[in-house]
């Protein structure tokens, strides 16, 4: 049987369901709802722990930028933090200099700086083989440290961007010293980023990013422009990445070298593999998981907690991505399935899922 | 100027015997070791275990240096990265970025994070002065010993048996596998040596290069500019790639300080966008 | 006018001819076989007419159009599209999320990236009618890992189909699939539309004289027989050299 004998009302019953089923992959699930609901109680929940639960926020935007290239487009990097730093000293030295004071223009504009370096390098990156790009992408950020450290005169060097005076958020919300509007801040950016972040992934460009990722060669076969895609992508994750950077300068009114380092990076990667690669959340719970672990590790041996950080990174290796996203995969399936129980709504969601024409 | 250059040859040479090991685990198994710079420390902080404190001499201690980070290597292959070679690029980035983060951290836990010096014997100190041009009698041994590692290596690779397997094993690993070769025999005993290497070069570059708990984080990325600008097909690449860094770091640290690595970097960016194989790789990459 | 033409290609690797003075000419509507001994350059050449592969010297024409130096997925976009001897899917995806994306690329909705996949019924539609047409409806919410080896084999085909070409090249669609599986696949080929050119390599002789009605032959790198299937049957020195053995086995 072929098209030719299917008449319009044949069709017209499938076209539906494809169409429900396509456009339910991209609806906000129970358990997302209930993950954004809480993160934005844990603003009374935990008025103690704003500080922390601020630099969570930032990390895990920054996450969310790796996540992008890394997850959907299989690009490794280990120099995310070029455009995290340029965005941060840009954010810091526009307040500084009183040249834009509003600090969500401010926000606004280092995030498009931090995406046109991204562009620019973007043409380095897409060249060559993995290590090639783990070279580009870390000698990238390398150079912009070396240059801040060079014109210490405006950078403050080493010492870091002293004298940051931020102006009151909508020239109201003060950034206190216990974060409380900065939480406040951060999470939203956070939340505007990832809605954002998770309309570019549902997108039809979304769509063709998992496709090159999962195979370039026939990518191309179905006329898909291979470079240009990933250019786009690595712009979009460089600008998000620079907000992060930006929003770490805003509500500490600082800004030194180390946001530049290779550490900086490579915990990056540490944060996103801890919680999973290609499906969004997995920065956003890897950067809470990471900042916890750190607080509790720092607290038993201050000095030393690189080492276990190092450790988590080997034995996660050793058992297997694939073994970890397994388990999880175990316990969220577990979790949706509470879900779909206590939510009459998802009822249609699986009700979507097809039965042949 | 000639200083400059003598300088720069002699750390270059350093450069390469610390990286060569790194290069023919890249070229042999596809392997990204970031980890390479912490074996080299462990040489290093061997020696001065041994010199410093225990009060052997400096001529016995290098030797014993590179079968200590060899046994090491070794014992770190046949357990640990073994399990990660077929691995995709990021597990190993991600593994040997850990065991970096471990090595650092458990060396300044044990030794401390101040700066160490390996007390080097007073006739290897001060300087030779040939036709005005001043030559440190250290560096010089630097460039003597280095040099006549690289032509020993060079001569195993050409002339041994085990050279010829290994070559094969690099050229392509099915056909040496067809050919009877144990590849995984000739990677354990390349990763071990190639570590001693690292060993000795860290011992012998505690006092150039300076010996702390970050040298791993440190230089990493000469590491890693030696292998991908020299290219993983032969050892002639990355011991060129050597002497060019190492020449171009200590220029550019006289001649212009403030920028730092700034120029290293950027030199390196730009040899990898023009042959992203590598300086002195094979022209025909398939 | 030919819809597809070569003009004295040529491809060498080092030392070794791959092809030399390949004049291939595939007319409008033509189903057109491309065959010839393991190691003849078939797969070269292929590689040559989409863009992989870069050759040393000749032209490679298009609907008169010289696309030789057009880059792989602009030649999608002119009309020209494959399918792998080794399947080349995406296998995460699934089938119906695989087609989605082709003609969504198709139809340059690619690059939005706002809108969420499945809104326009135009590409469901459009994807219905593909899912339809290769036989992968029970199929087309499993991810395409998992799909039986002939089903994997359709969609490899119907990617390439999605894109709507003028000149569909198949590289060995038989290859690998099991005898169960066979009849369905060579169905939906035999009903590929007439106004598709189909240029066809293949090992499969019963496959290439049922389905072809010109034949090329490939040997050691150039054209060596040129004709209808009856003709080319008929040839001795194709008998000598390939066909012989084949067919009488």
């Amino acid at each position: 049987m072929t098209v030719n004998t299917l008449n319009a009302k044949n069709l017209a019953a499938p076209a539906a369901n494809v169409s429900a089923y396509l456009k339910s992959r991209a609806r906000w699930s129970p358990f997302e709802i209930a993950f954004w609901v809480f993160a934005f109680a844990t603003i009374w929940l935990f008025p103690g722990k704003h500080l922390i639960l601020k630099d969570t926020a930032i990390l895990a935007l920054f996450a969310l930028s790796l996540d992008l290239i890394l997850g959907y487009a299989g690009i490794i990097s280990l120099g995310q933090a070029a455009f995290f730093g340029l965005a941060g000293y840009f954010a810091g030295l526009v307040a500084k200099y009183g040249i834009v004071n509003e600090p969500v223009v401010a926000l606004v504009l280092s995030g498009v700086v931090a995406a046109a370096l991204g562009f620019a390098t973007s043409f380095l990156v897409l060249r060559g083989s993995d290590l090639t790009r783990l070279m580009v992408t870390l000698g990238v950020s390398l150079m912009l440290g070396e240059v801040a450290n060079r014109y210490s005169n405006i950078t403050g060097g080493a010492d870091g961007l002293q004298g940051v005076d931020i102006e009151p958020l909508f020239g109201r919300f003060r950034f206190d010293l216990y974060g409380h509007n900065g939480y406040v801040y951060c999470l939203s950016v956070l939340f505007v980023c990832f809605v954002i972040v998770r309309r570019i992934v549902y997108s039809p460009f979304g769509l063709s990013l998992r496709a090159v990722k999962g195979n370039p060669l026939r990518a191309a076969a179905i006329g898909i422009p291979v470079k240009w895609r990933l250019v786009a992508i690595y712009t979009v994750s460089a600008g998000i990445a620079g907000i992060a950077g930006a929003l770490l300068t805003q509500t500490t009114a600082f800004c030194s070298l180390d946001v530049f380092s290779l550490e900086r990076s490579a915990d990056l990667l540490l944060v996103l593999i801890i919680g999973g690669t290609g499906y969004l959340y997995g920065g956003l719970i890897g950067a809470v998981i990471y900042k916890f672990l750190q607080d509790w590790i720092a607290n038993l041996t201050p000095q030393y907690w690189q080492f276990w950080i190092g450790l988590v990174l080997v034995v996660l290796v050793l058992i297997g991505r694939d073994r970890m996203r397994n388990w999880i995969g175990t316990v969220r399936g577990a979790v949706a399935g509470v879900g779909v129980r206590l939510l009459p709504r998802s009822i249609t969601l699986g009700g979507a899922a097809p039965d042949g024409p | 100027m000639l200083t400059i250059l003598f300088d720069g040859v002699a750390y270059g040479m350093l450069l390469f015997v610390l990286a060569c090991g790194l290069s023919v685990t890249l070229g042999l198994m596809n392997f990204i070791n970031l980890a390479h710079g912490a074996f080299a420390m462990a040489g290093g902080y061997c020696t001065v275990i041994l010199v410093n404190r225990i009060g052997i001499p400096f001529a016995l201690g290098l030797p014993i240096a590179f079968l200590v980070t060899a046994l090491i290597g070794g014992l770190f292959e046949r357990t640990l990265y073994v399990h990660v070679y077929a691995r995709d690029h990021l597990d190993q980035v991600l593994f040997t970025i850990g065991l970096v983060f471990m090595s650092v951290a458990a060396v300044d836990y044990t030794m401390g994070s101040s700066q160490q010096f390996v007390q080097i014997p007073e006739a290897l100190q001060g300087q030779f002065n040939v036709f005005g041009v001043g030559m440190g009698k250290y560096r010089l041994l630097i460039i003597v010993v280095c040099g006549l590692l690289t032509v020993s290596l060079q001569l195993i690779l050409a002339k041994t048996r085990f050279g010829s397997r290994l070559r094969a094993a690099v050229d392509d690993q099915r056909v040496a596998r067809g050919l009877g070769i144990n590849v995984g025999a000739v990677f354990a005993v390349t990763f071990a040596f190639g570590s001693g290497l690292a060993g000795l070069g860290g011992a012998l570059g505690a006092e150039i290069l300076g010996l702390d708990p970050t040298f791993p984080l440190k230089y990493m990325i000469y590491f890693l500019i030696v292998v991908t600008v020299g290219g993983t097909s032969s050892i002639t690449g990355p011991f060129l790639a050597s002497i060019l860094l190492g020449i171009a770091d200590v220029a550019g640290k006289y001649y212009v300080p403030k920028l730092g690595a700034f120029v290293i970097y950027a030199i390196m960016i730009a040899v990898l966008i023009w042959r992203p194989q590598g300086l002195f790789a094979r022209a025909t990459a398939r | 006018m030919p819809i597809l033409e070569t003009i004295r290609l040529e491809k060498r690797f080092g030392g070794i001819t791959a092809n030399h003075d390949v004049n291939l000419v595939v007319e409008k509507g033509a189903r057109h076989a491309l065959i010839g001994p393991n190691g003849a350059g078939k797969t070269t050449l292929i590689n040559m007419l989409t863009g992989v592969l870069k050759p040393t010297a000749g032209r490679i024409m298009l609907e008169g159009r010289d696309i030789t130096d057009v880059v792989p997925h602009e030649r999608v976009r002119l009309g020209m599209a494959r399918t792998f001897q080794i399947n080349q899917l995406f296998l995460d995806l699934t089938p119906l999320e695989s087609i989605g994306l082709v003609v969504s690329e198709r139809l340059g909705l690619g690059a939005d990236w706002w809108r969420v996949v499945g809104t326009r019924s135009s590409v469901t539609d459009e994807i219905v009618e593909v899912v339809e047409r290769f036989r992968l409806t029970d199929v087309m919410h499993e991810r395409t890992a998992r799909l039986p080896y002939g089903k994997q084999r359709l969609l490899e085909i119907a990617l390439a189909f999605t894109c709507r070409p003028r000149v569909l090249l198949l590289d060995e669609p038989a290859a690998g699939v099991p005898e169960a599986e066979r009849h369905e696949l060579l169905a939906t080929i035999e009903a590929l539309p007439a106004e598709v050119t189909v240029l066809l390599i293949e090992h499969d002789m019963d496959l290439v004289f049922s389905f072809a009605d010109r034949i090329s032959v490939l040997v050691n790198g150039s054209l060596f027989v040129d004709g209808a299937p009856e003709e080319v049957a008929r040839d001795p020195r194709v008998k000598a050299v390939y066909l012989g053995e084949e067919l009488d086995a």
